[in-house]
């Protein structure tokens, strides 16, 4: 083999291997200098002062009620956001009617928002110096600066995460198997737990994760609605805006590892999923 | 379907309570909120939001806000290109933990990417300490917003071209090679066109986060009014002034350039459907 390697020809339908290599280079060092190197900062800078100052940091109160806070608005928006995915991709795959394309565009909507802009209209609407702001107040209903607002703002950031990966396995799946099902007298909801949810579980899981990991990380719609008060409105990512801000950098950058730590984990968990079940996934992966 | 139908009969169950549920969900969490924005808008009405918007301020924040998400933008098709190519075609040490890696952008939080690439880029960071010498300062520049945007940014490009190179035809790169063409001809000539509308669409996809970026961007950017202040901030500190009506004709604004954008992806999505059928 070793002698006739120098002499074999490139094949016609790759680059010579000095421009495979010059390539590779370049995008290894791109993704080394731009994606790794914040991240690795991240870790230093939490362990500026080793893992006692992690640690204090993270038992600081203000900390550890923004890390409440991010764990209980994640766990009403996403399940909320599931069962929306769900019912939308159910409705647009499994029946056909009009203004279906319409309906993708505005489920999409909230992907081409800025997230202050979606603070924005959460507090034009529910804020104070709105009408329905001032009948909520004479009812002492507080949505903005409250967790509903928080909740209201996670949801719209998150909105097409779960549809948009349903929709497409659901369509390709059709509609035969629980066509088949209803045949053989099954009742909707088992034809639903018994035959869709098993075919789509995957992507389902997939949608969840992508959609947790933004709930959980979500800043500028949060922050507007906030109001960023400490120890009751404040979440991870604006907690470390604030020990940022106050020059507590190890406090900052802790909490900052743990919002990164969640990271890897969510990419870990959609690399295994997109390497064993790549065929269950949405078929164009377009984020 | 038939003509003045508005659904098709199906035996399949479900179709109100998804129907209503997709409905509901979408008009409380999306409609109503969006429509209370333009519904102010209304309420001030066009000549007077065309006056809170006109100021240098306002103006030097949009055209900062685009200017910075074209740029970042156009870096990202380059290297978006470069990265799909490399992790399509190439087999290398790594490959899957870079595959991976694309998606950290999307995962990991705006605010700490945000500080993140401030303590690598400001004057005793280790980035900038590193580019002093050259003359450089990232932190506190626009150079620091154009790199919080490619951050932001990168993985669009990347994941839409990803896919239309997984399946282009090897035939295609043998026929223009058999017919004499050199592979550079082959590159710029046969697979560059097979790519544009995914690129275009990647490229809009990116644009359109960037402009409304706004986590990553404030802890770099220095935030000097008319110089290094974005659009999104504006809206925050009107907000924070409780100046409601200026702070919805600037969400107005950014709301319109938004929608531009999004038909722009549309319509590229259209015409590449038409062109070869190809997304």
């Amino acid at each position: 083999m070793s002698d006739i390697a120098p002499t074999r020809p490139v094949p016609v339908t790759t680059e010579p291997p000095l421009v495979r290599a010059l390539l590779i280079g370049l995008a290894v060092a791109f993704v080394a200098l731009f994606l790794f190197a914040p991240l690795v900062t991240v870790f230093a800078e939490a362990l500026a002062e080793g893992g006692r100052g992690v640690i204090a940091a993270l038992s600081l109160p203000d900390a550890r009620a923004a890390i409440a806070m991010t764990l209980t608005i994640a766990a009403i928006a996403v399940p909320l956001n599931a069962v929306f995915g769900i019912a939308a991709a159910w409705a647009i795959a499994k029946f056909d009617f009009r203004g279906k394309a319409v309906l993708i565009t505005l489920i999409d909507l909230p992907f081409s928002v800025s997230p202050v802009v979606a603070g924005l209209t959460l507090v034009l609407l529910f804020g104070a110096n709105s009408a329905l702001g001032a009948w909520l107040m004479a009812n002492d209903i507080r949505i903005v600066f409250a967790l509903p607002g928080i909740v209201l703002a996670t949801l719209f950031v998150t909105f097409p995460f779960v549809a948009r990966e349903l929709i497409p396995v659901m369509i390709e799946q059709g509609r035969a198997e629980e066509e088949a099902a209803l045949t053989l007298g099954a009742p909707g909801w088992r034809i639903f737990l018994t035959v869709t949810l098993p075919n789509t579980r995957w992507a389902l899981l997939y949608g969840v994760l992508l959609s947790n990991a933004r709930a959980m990380g979500e800043f500028g719609a949060v922050a507007v609605v906030s109001g960023k008060i400490r120890g009751e409105t404040a979440t991870m990512p604006t907690m470390v805006e604030m020990f940022y801000n106050e020059y507590l950098s190890v406090a900052a950058f802790s909490l900052a590892a743990v919002l990164a730590l969640l990271a890897l984990l969510t990419l870990l968990l959609k690399s295994l999923l997109e390497w064993r079940h790549a065929d269950l996934l949405a078929a164009t992966r377009r984020h | 379907m038939r003509p003045g139908l508005l659904r098709t009969p199906s035996p399949l169950p479900g179709f109100g309570l998804s129907f209503g549920i997709m409905m509901t969900m979408l008009s409380l969490v999306v409609l109503l909120p969006l429509a209370a924005l333009l519904g102010r808008g209304l309420a001030i009405g066009p000549a007077e939001l065309w006056d809170m918007v006109n100021s240098r301020r306002i103006w030097a924040a949009l055209t900062l806000s685009f200017r910075a998400a074209l740029v970042a933008s156009l870096v990202n098709l380059v290297f978006g290109l470069l990265l799909a190519w490399v992790l399509v075609r190439y087999r290398f040490w790594g490959r899957r933990l870079i595959d991976a890696a694309v998606d950290l952008p999307f995962a990991l939080p705006t605010a700490v990417a945000g500080i993140a690439l401030t303590a690598l880029y400001a004057p005793n960071g280790v980035f900038g300490q590193a580019l002093a010498p050259l003359g450089l300062q990232v932190a506190y520049t626009e150079l620091g917003i154009w790199l919080a945007l490619v951050f932001i940014g990168l993985p669009f490009v990347v994941r839409t071209v990803q896919p239309v190179i997984e399946e282009l035809e090897p035939d295609l790169e043998e026929v223009s090679a058999t017919l004499g063409a050199r592979r550079t001809t082959t590159l710029c000539r046969v697979i560059l066109p097979a790519l544009t509308p995914a690129l275009l669409t990647g490229f809009a996809l990116a644009l359109a986060r960037s402009v409304g970026e706004y986590g990553s961007v404030i802890f770099i950017a220095g935030n000097i009014p008319g110089l290094t202040e974005i659009a999104p901030l504006l809206i925050v500190i009107r907000l924070e002034e409780y100046n409601y009506d200026a702070a919805a004709a600037i969400g107005i604004a950014m709301l319109v350039i938004s929608f531009a954008l999004l038909l722009a992806i549309n319509a590229i999505q259209i015409w590449s459907r038409r062109r070869i059928g190809l997304v």
